[in-house]
């Protein structure tokens, strides 16, 4: 009877393990083989995930490439979920990892992906999947007028690479700009170049913080004014480390950001901090709200912002009667040499999910491949300051008279909105991206988070010397486990393989080891009653 | 040397406790001391919960208020576990950085801990007829009530609300009502009442003309942003 129970609770035990580790087990797919051919006597429904920047053109023109592409493939049925925030999709897909229930097509960004590639298969390799002569890009079996790789902008198709492998196809892209209210900086009696160092930058909204023995500011009577604001702080930092060729990470994932360089940097945002000259989004709001009220001189943007700048702008965000009549001018980020701008590459990427059916994938990538057709990316680039990814786009009839109508309206062809494309399309070859692995993502944000710590320390009166700099290194570096990610490139490639797994996924793993445990305990103890015995 | 170990133990603990004596005694601030504190100041308050608008990223954002004046603490950092039991009505304690966000006045890198005492649930304090006016802003983050006002189209379409994710519906609804010829834009904020309450269906509902009652907090964004909670077709 003993041994009948024994053998029982082992079973019970075995099947416990089996069940939780092919609980386990089913997160991870195979690795994606194309099929032969693309099955169409079946249905297939994708779930797409996508972001959309709060304009509802933005939605119409995703709607209209899903029933498009509906059309051309009836089996395939597309359901979307937007978003208005890249982060939620990530961390929503983070989640959905683990219950291996990701989205089939996701609009995201490569240094999300590095994370998504910690589990085994999850996002689809799409090397082969590019030169299929049959279904890859420009394919012959490809239903609609698919861009070839190689009309693909080369800068921004690289920008999917990850290590060694493309795992995305770029969607949008921007950069950021500097929109100026021009009519304040010749009231300060200066000149505006074609390209601003940061010294200029810096020295006009110095001048601009000036006010009366009442507080009111000097050049636009108001109560208030924060000449220079800054949206993204994580690419401020970022691009000031780039132009100077200054340490921030290498290629692996070794973090360099907290050196000396940095610091410098740091103190003088924390000196003009100190004069009333400079403020974030984080901290004060959107730099279009302020610049449109005239309380701003330099407002850094994506130039997928453009279309919330300007006293004419599509979008405003504050009352009419707040609005103030300005000229406006759009010029590259600063920098600190200006014979050769840097400035970053930005704008999401489309990633393909793994799954069990290489069938699904196959429609998934066909979708996702449908979203760079010149039709979509047109209609799309259009909305904001985005440019289209493909030369084949871009040099289409149908583009080149979008932007020969610049200023025609404020609306469609919206002069601030043609002109951030421009400056873009202008200075791709001037433009970067910064390494991807997993982990990149937090390093942007600590680079971010830097300024954002030494802006607010200045406003809180606090004493931002070299003690302070020192701590706010440790805080942060502590803060995104930096110096886990660190490690963790350290131990190899093996090891960023398996980054940090999210929590269901953890749970799991310790009911394994939990019954693994349990096991050994029974083994255990019937091993001392024998020896009892 | 036993003397002196007894000594420098003695100091020891006299050190460390009026460590946790100077922790403890952080000036609890009145409302109108609140009021008055300069922007980047370190504040104190106690106040009660009334409504959490969301939790995210171990962070949270919370609407208090007390018999005296309201306080909106911003992505204050928070475990699920510790949120969930912040129900309405709990007494906090937060320490933290007298901020402003376009205009919001709010509590940002906030510690908390919870007080002993009776629960508290604000009553809506009527602010119709100071719509319009400077004095409204008085009652910013506190629960409030506007009523009688009438439902604007929101946009060209002619639509009497607007989703901010119209596809899967799952972001903010806005509207806009009218008072006295001024108009004024509210929203819906879904992390605070999401699709399945009553106030976001019965928005969904509205038709342009309409008077309606609401009750819900007096959010700031470049001007008063009502965060509705309550939306009924007035008598």
């Amino acid at each position: 009877m003993r041994t009948a129970k024994k053998i029982a609770a082992l079973c019970m035990a075995c099947v416990l393990c089996v069940l939780l580790t092919g609980c386990h087990g089913s997160r991870d797919s195979s690795a994606f083989v194309i099929p032969a051919a693309f099955d169409t006597g079946r249905d297939y429904e994708i779930t797409f995930w996508a972001k959309n920047d709060t304009n509802k053109t933005q939605t119409a023109i995703y709607e209209k490439a899903i029933a498009d592409f509906e059309t051309l493939y009836p089996n395939i049925k597309v359901n979307i979920r937007l978003y208005t925030d890249y982060g939620r999709i990530y961390n929503d897909v983070i989640t959905n990892i683990a219950t291996g229930t990701t989205p089939n097509v996701c609009i995201t960004y490569p240094d999300h992906i590095a994370t998504y590639l910690t589990g085994n298969h999850v996002v689809a390799p799409l090397d082969e999947l590019f030169t299929d002569a049959q279904y890859g890009l420009g394919g012959s079996e490809v239903r609609f007028d698919s861009p070839a790789v190689d009309q693909v902008v080369p800068q921004f198709l690289e920008e999917c690479k990850i290590g060694g492998s493309y795992y995305a196809i770029p969607f949008m892209r921007s950069t950021e700009a500097l929109y100026i209210n021009k009519t304040f900086v010749e009231q300060l009696g200066y000149t505006l170049p074609d390209v601003l160092t940061w010294d200029f930058v810096w020295e006009v909204s110095d001048a601009a913080a000036r006010k009366d023995a009442e507080g009111t500011f000097l050049l636009n009577g108001q109560k208030t004014m924060i000449p220079f604001i800054y949206k993204s702080t994580d690419n401020m930092m970022i691009q000031m480390l780039r132009q100077l060729d200054a340490p921030y990470s290498t290629d692996d994932g070794q973090i360099l950001i907290f050196s000396d360089t940095t610091k410098g940097l740091l103190r003088t945002v924390r000196d003009h901090v100190q004069a009333g000259a400079f403020s974030t989004f984080k901290i004060s709001s959107y730099p279009g709200n302020f610049l449109n009220a005239g309380q701003c001189v330099f407002a850094v943007d994506s130039t997928a912002g453009a279309t919330w700048m300007g006293t004419h702008a599509p979008h405003m965000d504050i009352a009419a009667d707040q609005v103030a009549d300005f000229e406006l001018a759009v010029r590259p980020i600063p920098q600190f040499d200006p014979e050769n701008p840097v400035m970053i590459s930005q704008g999401p990427s489309i990633c393909v999910f793994n799954k069990e059916d290489p069938q699904l994938v196959l429609a998934s990538w066909l979708f996702a491949q449908y979203l760079i057709s010149s039709d979509v990316q047109i209609a799309y680039s259009e909305t904001e300051g985005y440019v289209p990814v493909t030369l084949k786009a871009q040099q289409d009839a149908r583009y080149r008279d979008y932007l020969s109508r610049k200023g025609q309206d404020n609306d469609q062809y919206y002069s601030v909105k043609l002109e951030a494309a421009q400056l873009l399309m202008d200075n791709t070859a001037n433009t970067f991206v910064t390494p991807v692995f997993n982990g990149s993502a937090s390093l942007r944000d600590a680079a971010g988070q830097l300024i954002e710590e030494v802006t607010k320390a200045v406003h809180r009166k606090k004493t931002v010397d070299e003690s302070f700099m020192d701590s706010l290194y440790d805080q942060v570096n502590s803060l995104y486990r930096l110096d886990q990610i660190s490690g963790q490139q350290n131990a190899g490639a093996e090891s960023r393989e398996m980054g940090p797994l999210p929590g269901t996924a953890i749970s799991l793993l310790a009911a394994l080891a939990a019954a693994w445990v349990l096991i050994a305990a029974y083994w255990l103890r019937g091993v001392l009653k024998r020896k009892k015995r | 040397m036993k003397k002196f170990l007894a000594f420098a133990l003695a100091m020891m603990m006299l050190a460390l406790t009026a460590c946790a004596v100077a922790e403890d005694t952080k000036t609890v601030m009145s409302h109108a001391d609140y009021v008055a504190a300069e922007l980047e100041t370190e504040v104190t308050v106690e106040a009660y919960v009334q409504a959490k608008q969301s939790w995210w990223d171990n962070k949270a954002t919370i609407y208090t208020q007390d018999e005296d004046g309201a306080y909106f603490i911003y992505n204050m950092p928070i475990s699920q576990e510790e949120y969930d039991a912040l129900v309405p009505g709990t007494k906090i304690r937060v320490t933290g950085y007298k901020s402003e966000w376009s205009g919001e006045v709010e509590i940002t890198d906030a510690e908390y801990e919870v007080v002993e005492a009776d629960p508290f649930i604000a009553e809506a304090v009527d602010v119709t007829d100071l719509l319009g006016k400077d004095e409204l802003i008085d009652h910013q983050n506190e629960l409030v009530s506007v009523k009688g006002v009438t439902v604007e189209a929101y946009d060209e379409s002619g639509a009497a609300f607007a989703y901010k994710d119209p596809v899967g519906k799952t972001d903010d609804l806005y509207f806009k009502v009218s008072k006295d010829g001024e108009t004024y834009e509210f929203c819906v904020e879904f992390y605070l009442c999401g699709q399945d309450t009553d106030v976001y269906k019965a928005v969904e509902a509205l038709n342009v003309g309409d008077v309606i009652d609401l009750e819900g907090f007096l959010y700031w964004y470049n001007g008063a942003n009502l965060q509705a909670t309550v939306l009924t077709l007035a008598e």
